[in-house]
C-alpha cells in the first residue's frame, strides 16, 4: 500500500499498480439500495473479495433515460427501498470502514446532484470516501461547473465515449476527463445488443489518440469470455447489467452475494488467464 | 435582469448552446450528441432555405388547413361576462389540433435526413397521431411510445394510429404516461440513431428541439396576431393558452413577445388543486432541475426524484415544461396560472354549450382561465384564448366522469 500512497486518487492508484503488473481492470456496477439498502455495502465488499478493482455505484434516478430494461428495474427496486443519493453518500461512508483502497465512483443522473446541489454533492463525495463522479446526463458542453467542484476536491469526473463521438469531441472530452475514460461499445442503453470488437478495436485507437488515461469499455459485457475480449483492446471492462439482474432474481442478500461473489470471480479469473 | 430601455431580443433566444437564460441546453448521454449535432447542423441551414419554407407552408396550406380561423365566441362571451373572447381554432387543423404543425416540419427534417423511420413519444395520442399521419403521408415506418396508463385513457386516439399504420407501443415503466414515454422513445434513438428520426412532440428535450418545435408552432400566433389586427383593428389585450409541455402556448405566445401591452398567461394543470399536491404545475410551484435534456422547472420530491403528475387531461400529465417558459417566467413576462380538473371539465361543457365547440380537455383548462380573467376585464378588450384541440378524443373520459358508459 505505502508504495502508491503517494498518488493521492484512488482511482489513479490503481489504475497505476494494474498497469505496472500488466493486469486489466474490472470495474462493477450496482445500483445502491438494490437487493435492500441493509445489503449493499456487504455487496461491495463482495465485489472487491471476488475481484472487481473499482465499484461504480448507481445511484437511483426516476428516470434513468440511458438505461436497458434491467438497470431500470433496478432503479425502481432501489427507489422502492428508498434510497437516494444522500443514502448513497453513507454507503460509501460505511464501506470505507472496512476498505480503505478500492475506488468508488458514484454513476447517476443530474438531477439528484442539482437537487442537493454541486457543492454540497462534491462536499459529500470528498466526505464519505468516494473518489469521483460519472453523471451521464451531463456531457462535456454542461459539465463545466460540476468539473470544477471535483477537481478543486482532488476528485475525478468520468465521462462516457462512444461509437459515435467525433475526434472533435474525444477531443473536447479527454480535455474535461479525469481517472479513466468509459468507452460505450455500442449504440444503445445498457444491457443491450453484442459486442462489435472490430468496432472497439477502431475506437479504442481513435482514442488513443488523444489521451493516456486508462480506457474502460463497457455495455455488451456479460462473462469471463466477453470481459477478456474487450480488455483486450481496453485497460479494463464494465460489467453492470448482469450483476443487477442477479440481484434482481436473488431471494435475499446473502443468495445475491453468492451470485455476483461467483460471477465476478469467472471474470476476474478470465481477465488473468 | 431587462433595462427599460433596452429591450430583450427574443429571437436571439436560445444562444448557440441552446440556453434560455439559465434553462434548456443539453443534458443527455454521450450516444446522443453526433444526432443532435447533425440535427441542428440540418436545422440552422434549412429553416432559412426557400425551398424548405415554401414546402413548409405549402403543407400547412394545402394538408394542415390553415390558416386556422380566429373566432368571436360571442355567447361564451356574454356568459363570462367582460372582454370578448376570441378563440384560436387549432381544433380545426387535420388530425384537430396544433400538434401537426410541428409534425409537418419535423416530417420535412426527416425527409432531408434520408432516415427510413420515425419515432415519437405521446400522452393525449394527439402528437402520436400527428406523427403517424404525417408518417403515412411520406411512407416512413412510424412507432410511437405510449405511456400504458394513457393507452387506456385515450383509447379512439390509439386506434387512429393503428389505422395510420403506426406501431404504438405501450409503456409500463415508472408512472406509465408522458414522460415514461419520451424516457423509452430516447432509448429507442439512442439505439437505432442512424436510420430513426425521433419526432419530439413538445418544446422540451434537448436542444434543438425546444426550438425547432416552438419555430414551426410560431405560425399560430403569426397568424392570430395578424388576424387580431384585421379582425378588430389591435393587438390582444391578453393571450391564453394551456401549458403541459408548453408547445401551443409558445406558438400563439412567441410572435407576440416583443409586443409589451400583450398581457399573456400560461394554464397549467391544477389537477385536484395546486393544495393537493396532485397536480402537474411545475411552474406554479416547481424548482428548477433536469429531466429529458434540459434545465427546466421540474416536480420533484427532496431526493431529485421527479414525481407522479394528475391531471384529467393526459396531455398536460408532464412533471416538466419547455425550458423557454422556465425563463419566460423568471423574467416575467408570462405569468403561469393553473386550472383545476373541475374547472377545465365546467368550461368543457360551457363552451361546447355555447358556441357547439367541443374543445380537448387539455385546451379546456385555457378556456376556463381564459373565461375567469375576462370577468376581471371591459367589454372593450379582446383576450384571444387558444383552443389547441377537439375534445372528441376525450368523450369516453367525460362520459366516465359522469357515471355514463358510451
Amino acid at each position: 500500500m505505502s508504495l502508491e500512497s503517494k498518488q493521492e486518487n484512488r482511482i489513479d492508484r490503481r489504475f497505476a499498480q494494474l498497469r505496472g503488473e500488466g493486469r486489466k481492470a474490472l470495474v462493477t456496477y450496482i445500483v445502491a439500495g438494490d437487493g435492500g439498502l441493509e445489503n449493499t455495502v456487504a455487496l461491495m465488499h463482495q465485489l472487491v473479495a471476488s475481484g472487481s478493482d473499482l465499484i461504480e455505484l448507481g445511484v437511483p434516478f426516476s428516470d434513468p433515460m440511458a438505461e436497458g430494461p434491467v438497470i431500470q428495474k433496478g432503479h425502481e427496486r432501489a427507489l422502492e427501498n428508498k434510497a437516494s443519493l444522500r443514502k448513497c453518500l453513507e454507503l460509501v461512508k460505511e464501506f470505507r470502514n472496512r476498505d480503505a483502497d478500492t475506488p468508488v465512483i458514484l454513476m447517476g443522473y443530474a438531477n439528484p446532484i442539482v437537487k442537493m446541489g454541486l457543492e454540497a454533492f462534491a462536499d459529500g463525495l470528498q466526505e464519505a470516501g468516494a473518489d469521483g463522479a460519472l453523471t451521464v446526463d451531463l456531457p462535456a458542453e454542461e459539465a463545466g461547473p460540476l468539473n470544477a467542484l471535483l477537481q478543486a476536491r482532488d476528485l475525478r469526473n468520468i465521462f462516457l465515449l462512444t461509437p459515435t463521438s467525433s475526434d472533435a469531441r474525444i477531443e473536447q472530452i479527454t480535455r474535461l476527463a479525469s481517472g479513466f475514460v468509459y468507452y460505450v461499445s455500442l449504440k444503445g442503453v445498457t444491457g443491450a445488443g453484442h459486442l462489435d470488437l472490430d468496432s472497439v478495436r477502431e475506437n479504442l485507437g481513435r482514442i488513443r489518440r488523444h489521451t493516456d488515461l486508462p480506457v474502460c469499455v463497457g455495455f455488451g459485457i456479460k462473462d469471463g469470455a466477453s470481459a477478456k475480449a474487450v480488455s483486450a483492446e481496453g485497460d479494463g471492462a464494465v460489467v453492470g447489467s448482469v450483476l443487477v439482474s442477479a440481484i434482481g432474481e436473488s431471494v435475499d442478500g446473502a443468495a445475491a452475494k453468492d451470485r455476483i461473489g461467483a460471477m465476478v470471480g469467472e471474470m476476474r479469473a478470465a481477465l488473468d488467464s | 435582469m431587462s433595462k427599460p430601455n433596452s429591450p430583450i431580443d427574443y429571437g436571439a433566444y436560445p444562444d448557440a448552446r441552446g440556453h434560455f437564460g439559465e434553462f434548456g441546453g443539453r443534458f443527455v448521454s454521450e450516444t446522443l450528441i453526433s444526432a443532435l449535432d447533425e440535427l441542428q447542423e440540418m436545422y440552422q441551414r434549412l429553416k432559412t432555405d426557400p425551398e424548405f419554407i415554401a414546402a413548409f407552408d405549402y403543407d400547412l396550406a394545402h394538408y394542415v388547413g390553415r390558416p386556422s380561423p380566429l373566432y368571436l365566441a360571442e355567447r361564451l362571451t356574454a356568459s363570462a361576462g367582460g372582454a370578448r373572447i376570441w378563440l384560436k381554432r387549432e381544433d380545426l387543423n387535420h388530425t384537430g389540433a396544433h400538434k401537426v404543425n410541428n409534425t409537418v416540419g419535423q416530417a420535412l427534417l426527416a425527409k432531408h435526413s434520408g432516415k427510413s423511420r420515425v419515432i415519437a413519444e405521446t400522452g393525449a395520442g394527439q402528437h402520436g397521431v400527428a406523427t403517424a399521419t404525417v408518417a403515412a403521408r411520406l411512407g416512413l415506418k412510424c412507432a410511437v411510445y405510449m405511456g400504458a396508463e394513457d393507452v387506456k385513457r385515450q383509447s379512439p386516439n390509439v386506434y387512429r394510429m393503428k389505422l395510420l399504420g403506426a406501431e404504438v407501443i405501450p409503456v409500463e415503466s415508472g408512472s406509465k404516461t408522458l414522460k415514461d414515454a419520451m424516457n423509452e422513445a430516447m432509448r429507442d434513438w439512442v439505439t437505432n440513431v442512424d436510420d430513426t428520426f425521433y419526432i419530439i412532440g413538445t418544446v422540451a428535450g434537448p436542444h434543438p428541439y425546444p426550438q425547432l418545435v416552438r419555430d414551426f408552432n410560431s405560425v399560430i400566433g403569426r397568424e392570430a396576431r395578424r388576424q387580431s389586427l384585421e379582425q378588430f383593428g389591435q393587438l390582444p389585450d391578453a393571450l391564453v393558452a394551456c401549458v403541459g409541455g408548453g408547445s401551443n402556448a409558445i406558438g400563439l405566445f412567441h410572435p407576440f413577445l416583443a409586443d409589451e401591452s400583450v398581457k399573456m398567461y400560461g394554464v397549467e394543470a391544477g389537477g385536484e388543486g395546486i393544495e393537493t399536491g396532485h397536480h402537474a404545475a411545475p411552474l406554479n410551484v416547481g424548482v428548477p432541475g433536469v429531466l429529458h435534456g434540459n434545465r427546466t422547472y421540474l416536480m420533484e420530491d427532496e431526493d431529485g426524484q421527479i414525481i407522479e403528475t394528475h391531471s384529467v387531461s393526459a396531455g398536460l400529465d408532464y412533471p416538466g415544461v419547455g425550458p423557454e417558459h422556465a425563463w419566460l417566467k423568471d423574467i416575467g413576462r408570462v405569468e403561469y396560472v393553473a386550472a383545476n380538473d373541475d374547472e377545465a371539465l365546467a368550461a368543457f361543457r360551457q363552451l361546447t354549450r355555447t358556441e357547439g365547440i367541443l374543445p380537448a380537455l387539455e385546451s379546456s383548462h385555457a378556456v376556463a382561465y381564459g373565461l375567469k380573467l375576462a370577468a376581471t376585464m371591459s367589454p372593450e378588450q379582446n383576450i384571444v384564448v387558444n383552443l389547441s384541440g377537439r375534445g372528441d378524443k376525450d368523450i369516453f373520459t367525460v362520459a366516465a366522469i359522469d357515471g355514463i358508459e358510451v
